[in-house]
């Protein structure tokens, strides 16, 4: 068998390494979920890859991943440095002068770089880009130097003003890199030439920060790759949806922080999309995290930045996501004034639930679900495990929880299942309801490990329409991988005045921006249909401090983009009444920056290869039943297999669906009907 | 009435909420002056029909104007039960501090929500303008007297008339302003969050109906209500009282007395405020409305958890006569409002600290520092730089203070040093956090700042600064010690000064290649130092927090040459009484 064009999407979460394998001329495809290793990822993926028949034959492999957002929220990054303009070394931790919570003054913040590892040299340039005190590489040296004495494997070179006129920050660099041991090196204009120092030292910092772990990463999957004979190429999904390469990626790696979940949003988008719904609420619930996006109208919502945790901020656009520490592996407790919590502590797949018999004796959501008869114990996900150990979960659900509460077992599994169901209902709240959407007109995407687990449960607490579970939920992620566009972003700062505007000069601009990001695309070695560059301007009223996006209506016809005043004019006025209602005649504009996005696009994936085919029937896929406990009471209930059900079939609650990599819970007074494309529809009965 | 079940007045609270806060946003970028785009001093909500109550809030809008804005909207229906006439779109706009407005700079606009020819609920904004006439440029005029020293007073005025601007108000406001453009386009900004709040709220309106909106704004007010009683329940009764101090009021260097007499009795709260100082001859006043509206910041803080509307104040009596500098009317002068509501503050958490001493905090740095150069450019064009700064918040049960903050008052980020640089010809020289600053204590209070400014112009610039804590330092709690006092120091011709009112400045130009340098307070201590863990301190000091005499004098740890712990000398130091 030929595995030309082959592409297999990988997503490696906290717990679980998810594969969707593509074989475009053979019109066929598989999936694999197995355990991921901890501070050992790329095992995981290799396992993964041996699941699919090995790497030898695959061309190209697209992968999220979650290493940057992990490393940045438990700080498990490396010792950086940090050098910067005499007079600014507490930029990083003065923020922007903001605090956690509007109302309510606790808590502190602890900066990635600490404050004796942040240095100054003596150098200065002015707003206007003149170059008041020029820079001295020796005196850079010297403080890098202190630096690495101090025990820094990675450097951030900030100075203020570098989005006006880079020079300082240039000539420091060079003289930086000349002496660093490692490629670990980060100036702030590289990264985000844009005006706002915080901003862009943050994202400086946190790409410092990310570039040891990252490459490390990416370099031991790379030789495993290799020693598994992977002659292709490999591919990160960055945080706004599009692939990058992993050259692009070591250098970038503040881009990268949601990977894995970004790759989760294009892959519900485009489902519900085949499926006609357009307003949707994508629910990843992994072993370690929930996160849920909300999309209106059919557009993702990208965010200019974003912000990690308190006072760590990461400029560069992403697809907005909302994440919670709550998944299967989240561990439940009794905290001290008697109120059960669940996570979000994760005992990960290693150990992971008690009832997978490696150690841990802290009962988890999973756990709690084993034991409600909700999965089948003989049937874990991931495939490593024969089978699961309920007597074990029992006991340690009754021991941590049971007791202290003075509840049964089965009482106190059924609440660890509703504390979860309540933590993932005010997240969706959050995105949704909170920002004015009506959930009555959202469909959920359940997708991860456990989101179909949750499924009627989320209905019901938010009022949800209804929910399309994917046909493969479990590697949602890794599908999500396969079917992003490649997409390049570049920005420039030009701050020129409308009036007088040098319509050849902005052209030439245009032209050698629209080259260099679409080189990045053709040159990533990956099939596009074809490559749109979009040409946007960031544009404000003299006197404004910040500037509104204006698309620019252009193409390239006779080596020209037709650009004029007269066409920049028409197009901020437009934008500036999208956003507001009064525009400002008589006074002057101003061009602020050029963006330029290339984005490769894929071939369209045809879901109907994933419709059941002839062959199904309700005969094939009724398994039995088993006891499974609903609020109430335990009730027998149905046991389908998922994929052996044909198109149309209804299943009324209560219900499980089960399939490899994910079970399905119909809860009584839901229905389950299979669409057209395999996707299961579940509603309330009415 | 119509009852609602929770999960639908959950949806209608989170569009209500959404509304506000879309006004937030599309004010912030489109407005001019730094002062609302970057630090985003500015409020939007949706408010009573009959009292102007605050119904719904922006959760970015400033706290201070959170409660202000209702006293506001109140002048406005007074206005319009005198003159009648009012139709949709119609607006006033007003910065009277008297009638329901904080100080001169802060415009509102205000317009009612028509549906069938009636007012169904009154729409707000408010933002801080760069400039109104007045002695000094930025309108902080730390010597004024009078009101009109300080800028132009505007009573609420129609603004918009049957959707049409009325040019002569505009061309008044233009003729008394330094920089007429800048407040033209904040003013644009602030209809344009009006039409937008409007429009959003007719949606709203006819696909939920009026009714069910009505009963909306009922019930989150009465849960407000019923949630700040439960809290004042949970403290034990009894009376409560905290005092402190102004430095001075700009003109007479005599310190004012902030006092408070905090009585619990059941499910009630007493504030009472009679024994502070009289009204003062400097801008160091404030309206009443503008000490509730304080007070108010003051328990959403302490009461995390109760709603921000209106129904959370019906619990509380005040006491706050016209015989004290928190209730004075016309012309008093009230600049400096900030500073007196910052200490209205933190006597609350001073008294609250006595009652309930577990969820205690040292008090934040608490003084805005509102700084103004200003000057000339070429071709006489005005430029005026006005930005106020940060310090610590206090240690608290949880933590160590945060360090550079913004007060209990305001989420007003700071304004990059890039975008002041390049909007004014000013370079600053140093932008750091400052040693020793926060109070001493187990968790010890956040640090403050140190900000040092050089002029570019040719001419150099005008200094204007009102500031406090700079003889009264922000106090610390359950034996933590109080945060470095506040500091400015401007460079003459003869060496470094600081001024005679330390922390009231004007009529001082420094010179194109002079700095003047800003040293924030930290926050209060929370608990014994001496009993903070040795390796805290020690830590501290490695990152430059601390001195190490200052862990020596206040913490009792000892430090060896090297930086680490010298055992020996810190067990006998703490083992003194």
């Amino acid at each position: 068998m030929s595995r030309r064009g082959v592409i297999v999407g990988v997503d490696v979460g906290g717990t679980f390494t998810d594969l969707f394998l593509l074989d475009l001329s053979a019109g066929r495809f598989l999936t694999a979920k197995v355990p991921s290793r901890r501070g050992d990822e790329a095992q995981g993926f290799v396992n993964g890859l041996n699941a699919l028949g090995g790497a030898a034959e695959i061309a190209t492999i697209v992968h999220g991943t979650t290493v940057g957002t992990n490393t940045l929220l438990e700080r498990r990054g490396p010792k950086i440095g940090v050098i910067t303009t005499s007079g600014f070394r507490d930029v990083l931790e003065m923020r922007r002068r903001d605090r956690r919570r509007t109302w309510g003054l606790w808590g502190d913040f602890i900066p990635i770089a600490d404050r004796d590892m942040r240095v100054e040299v003596n150098e200065r340039t002015l707003a206007d880009g003149r170059v008041r005190v020029p820079i001295d590489p020796a005196e850079v040296q010297t403080a890098a130097a202190h630096l690495l004495d101090k025990g820094a494997v990675s450097v951030a070179l900030i100075f203020i003003n570098a989005y006006a006129n880079a020079a300082n920050e240039r000539q420091a660099v060079a003289a930086l890199r000349a002496m660093w041991p490692n490629e670990f090196v980060t100036a702030s204009h590289e990264v985000l030439s844009e005006i706002r120092e915080f901003e862009r030292s943050s994202t400086a910092a946190i790409n410092a920060y990310l570039q040891p772990v990252v490459a490390s990463y990416l370099g031991k999957l790379e030789a495993a790759l290799t020693s598994q004979r992977f002659p292709g190429q490999l591919h990160i999904v960055q945080s706004n949806g599009g692939i990058m390469s992993t050259a692009i990626a070591r250098r970038l790696p503040a881009r990268t922080a949601l990977s894995g979940p970004a790759a989760g949003v294009v892959a519900g988008v485009a489902i519900a999309k085949a499926s006609g719904f357009d307003d949707l609420i994508t629910c990843d619930l992994g072993g370690t995290s929930f996160d849920v996006s909300v999309i209106s109208g059919g557009k993702v919502s990208v965010a200019a930045q974003t912000t990690i945790d308190f006072g760590l901020v990461i400029r560069t656009p992403m697809i907005e996501i909302t994440t919670i520490g709550a998944g299967g592996g989240s561990i439940a407790s009794v905290d001290r004034g008697g109120l059960l919590q669940v996570g979000p502590e994760s005992a990960g797949s290693v150990p992971g639930p008690v009832c997978y018999g490696q150690g841990n004796s802290h009962p988890t959501l999973t756990d709690a679900q084993v034991v409600l008869g909700r999965i089948n114990p003989a049937r874990p996900l991931g495939g490593e495990l024969k089978s699961l150990d309920v007597d074990a979960a029992e006991l340690a659900i009754a021991k941590h929880i049971g007791e202290p509460l003075g509840l049964d077992t089965t009482a106190a599994a059924a609440a660890i299942v509703k504390v979860a169901d309540a933590r993932m209902a005010g997240a969706i709240r959050l995105v949704s309801i909170e920002r004015g959407h009506d959930p009555a007109r959202f469909v959920a995407i359940p997708f991860g490990g456990g989101g179909a687990l949750h499924v009627c449960a989320l209905i019901r607490q938010i009022g949800l329409k209804n929910a399309l579970v994917p046909r493969f939920p479990g590697i949602t992620s890794a599908l999500g991988c396969v079917l992003a566009d490649l997409r390049h972003d570049l920005v420039q700062t030009l701050n020129v005045v409308l009036d007088g505007l040098d319509d050849a000069g902005i052209e030439r601009r245009m032209r050698a921006a629209g080259e260099q990001a679409s080189s990045v695309i053709s040159g990533a070695g990956i099939a596009v249909e074809r490559i749109d560059v979009q040409y946007e301007l960031d544009m404000h009223y003299v006197g404004q401090t910040h500037t509104i996006p204006v698309p620019l209506p252009v193409v390239m016809r006779d080596g020209s983009f037709g650009m004029s005043e007269a066409l920049v004019q028409s197009a901020f006025e437009a934008a500036y009444l999208g956003s507001f209602s009064r525009l400002l005649p008589g006074l002057a504009m101003r061009i602020v920056s050029l963006r330029v996005a290339a984005i490769g696009r894929r071939p369209a994936f045809d879901f109907s290869v994933f419709a059941p085919g002839p062959a199904a029937s309700l005969d094939k896929a009724e398994i039995g039943s088993r006891q499974v406990w609903f609020d109430g009471g335990w009730r027998d209930t149905a046991v389908w297999s998922r994929l052996e059900l044909p198109v149309g079939a209804t299943v009324s609650g209560p219900a499980i669906l089960e399939q490899p990599d994910a079970t399905t819970v119909i809860e009584p007074g839901f229905a389950a009907r299979i669409d057209r494309l395999g996707n299961l529809i579940v509603e309330p009965v009415r | 009435m119509t009852t609602l079940d929770p999960v639908t007045l959950a949806v209608l609270n989170g569009r209500l909420v959404q509304i506000a806060d879309e006004m937030d946003a599309t004010l912030y970028r489109s407005a001019f002056n730094p002062i609302i785009a970057e630090a985003h001093d500015a409020c939007h909500g949706i408010y009573h029909a009959a009292t102007g109550a605050t119904l719904v809030q922006g959760t970015s809008g400033l706290p201070i104007f959170v409660g202000a804005m209702a006293f506001a909207v109140k002048a406005v229906i007074d206005k319009v039960e005198r003159d009648g006439d009012l139709a949709p779109g119609d607006t006033y706009l007003f910065n009277d501090p008297y009638a329901g407005g904080t100080h001169l700079n802060d415009f509102r606009l205000v317009r009612p929500l028509m549906r069938g020819g009636r007012v169904f609920a009154w729409i707000a904004s408010v933002g801080h303008w760069l400039d109104i006439g007045g002695n000094v440029p930025g309108n902080y005029n730390p010597k004024a007297t009078e009101s009109f020293q300080e800028g132009v007073r505007i009573p609420p005025v129609k603004l918009i008339r049957a959707r049409i601007i009325q040019q002569d108000i505009i061309d008044i406001l233009a003729a008394n302003s330094r920089v007429p453009q800048s407040n033209w386009g904040d003013l644009n900004g602030q209809i344009n969050a009006l039409d937008l709040g409007e429009r959003r709220l007719h949606e709203l309106l006819d696909e939920s109906g009026d009714d069910t909106i009505a009963a909306a704004f009922a019930a989150l007010s009465s849960r407000a209500e019923a949630l700040m009683r439960a809290n004042i329940a949970a403290l034990p009764d009894g009376t409560y009282s905290y005092d402190d101090f102004l430095d001075n009021d700009g003109v007479t260097d005599a310190p004012l007395r902030i006092a408070l007499d905090l009585t619990i009795a059941g499910d009630r709260m007493t504030l009472d405020f009679s024994r502070s100082a009289r009204p003062c001859e400097g801008p160091l006043n404030i309206a009443r409305s503008t000490a509730i509206a304080s007070c108010y910041v003051a328990l959403k803080h302490i009461f995390i958890d109760v709603p921000a509307n209106a129904g959370c104040l019906v619990p509380i009596e005040f006491n706050i006569p016209d015989t004290t500098l928190l209730a004075v009317s016309a012309p008093r002068p009230v600049a400096g409002y900030t500073e007196t509501i910052l200490r209205v503050i933190d006597v609350i958490f001073g008294a609250f600290s006595k009652a309930a001493p577990e969820r205690a905090q040292g008090s934040p740095f608490a003084t805005i520092n509102a700084l103004s150069l200003a000057g000339w450019r070429e071709q006489r064009q005005r430029w005026i730089m006005f930005c106020f700064f940060g310090g610590g918040l206090g240690g608290n049960p949880e933590s160590d203070g945060l360090n550079h903050s913004n007060n209990p008052i305001s989420t007003a980020t700071i304004p990059p040093v890039e975008i002041l640089e390049s909007l004014y010809p000013v370079m600053f020289t140093q932008w750091a956090l400052r040693p020793d600053s926060g109070g001493p204590g187990r968790n010890r209070g956040g640090l403050g700042a140190i900000y040092e400014i050089e002029a570019l112009a040719d001419d150099g610039a005008d200094v204007f600064l009102i500031g406090e804590r700079g003889k009264y330092p922000p106090f610390g709690v359950n034996g933590g010690k109080a945060a470095a006092l506040n500091r400015f120091t401007h460079e003459t011709d003869q060496g470094a000064k600081n001024p005679p009112l330390v922390s009231k400045v004007t009529d001082i130009r420094i010179r194109r290649g002079q700095k003047v340098r800003l040293e924030t307070p930290g926050g209060g201590g929370f608990g014994d130092p001496a009993m903070r863990e040795p390796d805290r301190v020690l830590r501290d000091v490695r990152l430059g927090y601390i001195s190490p005499e200052a862990a020596r004098r206040d913490y009792k740890v000892a430090l060896n040459s090297d930086g680490s712990l010298d055992t020996g000398a810190t067990t006998k130091a703490r083992a003194k009484p």
